[in-house]
């Protein structure tokens, strides 16, 4: 059974720790990770870029929409995702509009940090 | 030597946009090519002033900028890459042979494409695809723009942060769209040109100066889209801009008050830009892709083509705004059409169409709808409802320019109520 496990953060609180206290926490993310896949339980995981630089795609029968902004729909929750590689924003948001719940949903497209 | 400081502020704002497309281009950074121009300006400014003015200043600008761009992105190849300054001194030279060789390597005609599809590329917010518009292809300061849209200048310097590092995190692509999603890429280039323009539109009266910069640099950027793509719709967008900035002298009369097309002083229209827009249109409907903006200017060009307010040729602007709806049917566009409806068919069948649009409750907040029906209202002597409908509209307006008209239109129907409510007395009360 595989799970994905989100991560949510207030980004601005985040913004204001000092970055010896990042560094410290950014420590303990890789230790985890490390005996995560030690135990053979890590598949893939990565911290992403802040909401700032989210994109969010509807696609209603013909009408395409790209969205500046994250989601924000609290009337709908996360059903899955896909970790893919893109050229640039463009091509990703090409793949995003080829995901079915894009026609009933909204996909959101975030850039992990490299 | 004020020719020197008057040539650069010239040289800035005509060239800003298309030197500063191509280093984004060279540095894939809207920052550090921005940061190399500003450096050239600065150069500019001492050495014209010492030596005298080059006799090509674009192209002077443009060398002195890609020298900064090239040491820029040295110190930042060196700070990030930790690859060696030998490998990167090769490549310096090797551009700077190239750049040598030929200045047409070097500005790409497509650079201001690639630029203007960019800064109004959807992932970015409507206000940011309008900041960074302005910022780079128009070489506005950020304290201009903060001004003319009147926004404190941090809140402007903060989102033209945001947008430049949504694009750099993002990797919001630096290309000219392909030619499958040209047509819908292209809605919001001309969308933000034309938010632009009628940003000065809506000026009050202490801000009229700043804001007619803004009616002139989107007419510039649309004169810029023009060059760049000749599509029929870019010439509609054009032609609509300059037609309804040919009366902007006219719009607000010596009280402060909005002058209505039928009030206005029809002599002091803008004739060269009435013809010029009139050319545009000319030209465009023929080609046959016929869109909105041409649709707009069309009308906008019957208008300007009557001499009087009387002799508008009112059936042709209904079958115009029949084919608008045809193509773009939104509750505004019917609106307007029920408003030429009554100038052409009759004032009851335009009220007629415009309840029937009122009906839907999607005009409910609309000031111009409560506007609209009030002045259709006026005309037909129905003075209780119009003074309703007038007040309703005032209370949907911050615009003072606006609220001194509706004002004025509630007290000429309410002392025209007086006076035939007292008709009979106005003999033996003088």
């Amino acid at each position: 059974m595989k799970y994905i496990l989100l991560i949510y953060h207030n980004e601005k609180t985040w913004n204001a720790i000092s970055d010896s206290d990042r560094q410290q926490i950014y420590g303990e993310y890789r230790k985890l990770r490390d005996q995560l896949r030690d135990s053979g339980q890590y598949v893939d995981g990565s911290q992403l870029q802040p909401t700032t630089t989210a994109t969010s795609v509807r696609v209603r029968d013909a009408d395409e929409l790209v969205i500046d902004g994250p989601f924000a729909e609290t009337h709908e929750q996360l059903g899955g995702y896909f970790l893919i590689d893109a050229r640039n924003l463009d091509d990703a948001i090409a793949i995003a509009k080829r995901i079915p719940s894009a026609r009933m949903g909204t996909v959101e497209v975030r850039p992990l940090v490299e | 030597m004020p020719r020197v400081a008057e040539t650069l502020e010239r040289v800035f704002r005509e060239e800003h946009g298309r030197i500063i497309a191509t280093l984004i281009r060279l540095s894939h950074s809207f920052d550090i090519a921005e940061e190399a121009l500003q450096e050239a300006f600065l150069s500019a400014a001492a050495t014209w002033e010492r030596d005298g003015m080059p006799r090509n200043p674009g192209a002077w600008l443009t060398t002195v900028a890609y020298r900064r761009l090239l040491d820029a992105i040295r110190h930042e190849k060196i700070k990030t890459d930790k690859r060696s300054q030998l490998e990167y001194e090769a490549e310096r030279l090797q551009a700077q042979e190239e750049f040598a060789q030929s200045d047409d390597t070097l500005a790409d005609p497509d650079d201001r494409l690639r630029l203007i599809f960019t800064c109004c590329h959807p992932a970015l917010g409507r206000e940011a695809q309008v900041a960074l518009t302005l910022r780079t292809l128009g070489g506005l300061t950020t304290a201009e723009i903060a001004r003319a849209f009147l926004l404190p200048e941090p809140t402007l310097a903060q989102r033209l942060v945001r947008a430049k590092s949504k694009i750099r995190l993002a990797r919001i692509p630096y290309e000219v769209p392909p030619l499958e999603s040209m047509a819908e890429r292209l809605v919001a280039v001309q969308a933000v040109i034309y938010v632009i323009f009628k940003e000065s539109y809506s000026a009050t009266a202490g801000d009229s100066l700043v804001r007619n910069d803004l009616s002139t640099e989107a007419i510039r950027l649309g004169r810029v889209l023009c060059e760049l793509l000749p599509e029929p719709e870019n010439f509609g967008l054009l032609a609509l801009m300059l037609l309804q900035d040919s009366h902007r002298e006219t719009r607000m009369n010596e009280h402060g008050e909005l002058a209505t097309l039928e009030e206005q002083d029809r002599s002091r229209w803008d004739r060269t830009e009435i013809e010029e827009g009139i050319r545009l249109i000319e030209t465009s409907l023929p080609l046959g892709r016929v869109g909105n903006y041409q649709i707009q200017a069309a009308i906008a060009a019957v208008h300007a083509e009557a001499r009087t307010a009387g002799e508008t040729d009112w059936p042709q602007i209904v079958a115009l705004y029949k084919e608008l709806i045809r193509i773009n049917s939104s509750p505004i566009v019917s609106l307007n059409h029920a408003a030429a409806v009554a100038m052409s068919e009759g004032l009851e069948k335009g009220l007629g169409l415009i309840e029937e649009v009122g009906a839907n409750r999607k005009l409910h907040d609309y000031y111009l709808f409560h506007a609209a029906r009030a002045d259709l209202l006026r005309r037909l002597n129905r003075s209780q409802e119009a003074i309703e409908a007038y007040t309703r509209a005032l209370s949907l307006t911050t615009n003072c320019v606006e609220h001194r008209y509706l004002r004025r239109r509630i007290s000429e129907v309410a002392n025209k109520q007086k006076d035939y409510g007292a008709g009979s007395m106005r003999g033996a009360s003088v």
